[in-house]
């Protein structure tokens, strides 16, 4: 997948560089940064073209569960593949993710190989 | 029919049985030679063609067991190749998470920036859900809790306090030896005092507080080999990064003050 442009929504600055380093496997990619769900919904109506979310969920202003639905109600934003990555492990919160229409959902710590096979899958590189 | 009339016939009828039988003994005779030349030519060994045919087999077939040597040969050479790709994605992965939380822990000189910076990498990239980071008083000498997650799973986290020597995180600080548990020996056996891991936070051999690790998130099981890199890189850089800030912090304090005091003088005078 060559020229995507990438959505990490993430509060902590620590996260959000670890994903920009891994998409950075992805030839010119963009990588657009947000750090919570209301800052991610203005990037989202700026003038990039957003191929991929990869959003947390634990954030403050509004969390990434939020943001998933507000996207998937959205028509011009509802195909947009979304990938969640957080530290809740539990079945119950993977099966919550995926129902409000999340794509793939990855635990923290994430293993940067298993983020780009999901992001490779999703795109269909 | 007369008498004349059989004898003829009889005779018609023998002549055509001598004449069967002359032709099978011919028949015999040409079958005899036939076999007589075969059995010669078999005994003499096999013809000119066919001992072509026999070398190109037998090459055919030696070629055909190197091919298929070399075939098992390039399969195990493939197999190296997977398995040595499979370790060196994991290596980028572990000098990722290295380089980001170096790079991280020196980004900044705010003292609480940096406290939260090693609480993220804690969290994010150890996968830890209950843990403190203690920073040790010199004049009391003694350890406390200045940053804390999971006080609803390990309750008293966030009052952790103990004296250098005392306990296994009064032991750590005062040698400068990590501690770990051993899960598979000694159990679920974790509390305040005994916990999964703890780290101390050394400039060179002074020892300036720990990281106490008491549970991982559930997805994680134990911790893995860039676990104990990430350790030993919090070990150095966020002591240092703690260290510097707090100095830092303590010197705008102090300048901050002297400017008001210059301000002062200048404002009297």
């Amino acid at each position: 997948m060559e020229n995507a442009n990438f959505l990490v929504v993430e509060d902590s600055p620590t996260m959000r560089q670890l994903i920009s380093f891994s998409l950075k496997r992805f030839k010119n990619a963009k990588i657009i940064e947000a750090v919570d769900g209301v800052d991610a919904l203005k990037k989202l109506s700026g003038p990039d073209t957003i191929d991929l979310i990869l959003t947390d969920i634990n954030m403050p202003v509004m969390d990434g569960l939020k943001l998933v639905s507000l996207v998937r109600q959205n028509a011009q934003l509802k195909n947009i593949p979304i990938i969640i990555i957080t530290t809740e492990g539990a079945e119950e919160d993977r099966e919550r993710g995926l129902a409000l229409g999340a794509n793939a959902y990855i635990s923290k710590p994430i293993q940067s190989s298993h983020l780009i096979k999901t992001i490779s899958e999703l795109l269909s590189v | 029919m007369s008498e004349e009339q059989k004898a003829e016939k009889f005779l018609e009828i023998f002549n055509k049985g001598k004449e069967f039988t002359e032709e099978l003994l011919r028949e015999n005779q040409r079958l005899r030679y036939r076999v007589a030349a075969m059995e010669t030519e078999a005994s003499s060994g096999p013809s000119e063609e066919v001992q072509r045919l026999l070398a190109q087999i037998s090459h055919l077939t030696d070629e055909n067991r190197r091919i298929q040597q070399r075939f098992r040969e390039v399969e195990e050479e493939n197999k190296d190749f997977a398995h040595r790709y499979i370790e060196i994605e994991e290596q980028n992965n572990n000098l990722a998470n290295l380089y980001v939380a170096s790079y991280q822990l020196h980004s900044t000189l705010d003292f609480r920036e940096v406290i939260q910076i090693v609480q993220e990498i804690i969290i994010n990239l150890v996968g830890a859900e209950a843990f403190a980071i203690l920073l040790l008083d010199e004049k009391t000498n003694e350890l406390k809790a200045i940053a804390y997650e999971g006080e609803d799973v390990m309750p008293g986290v966030e009052s952790i306090s103990t004296r250098l020597g005392e306990g296994v995180l009064g032991m750590v600080a005062k040698t400068g030896e990590s501690y770990y548990v051993n899960q598979d020996v000694e159990g679920s056996a974790i509390s305040i005092e005994k916990p999964l891991a703890a780290v101390p936070l050394k400039i060179k051999e002074h020892v300036i507080g720990l990281i106490v690790i008491y549970k991982l998130l559930q997805q994680k099981d134990a911790f893995s080999a860039v676990d104990y890199e990430l350790f030993s890189l919090l070990a150095a850089h966020a002591a240092t990064a703690i260290f510097s800030s707090k100095l830092y912090s303590q010197s705008e304090r102090k300048l901050n003050t002297i400017q008001s005091f210059l301000d002062l003088l200048t404002t009297t005078t």
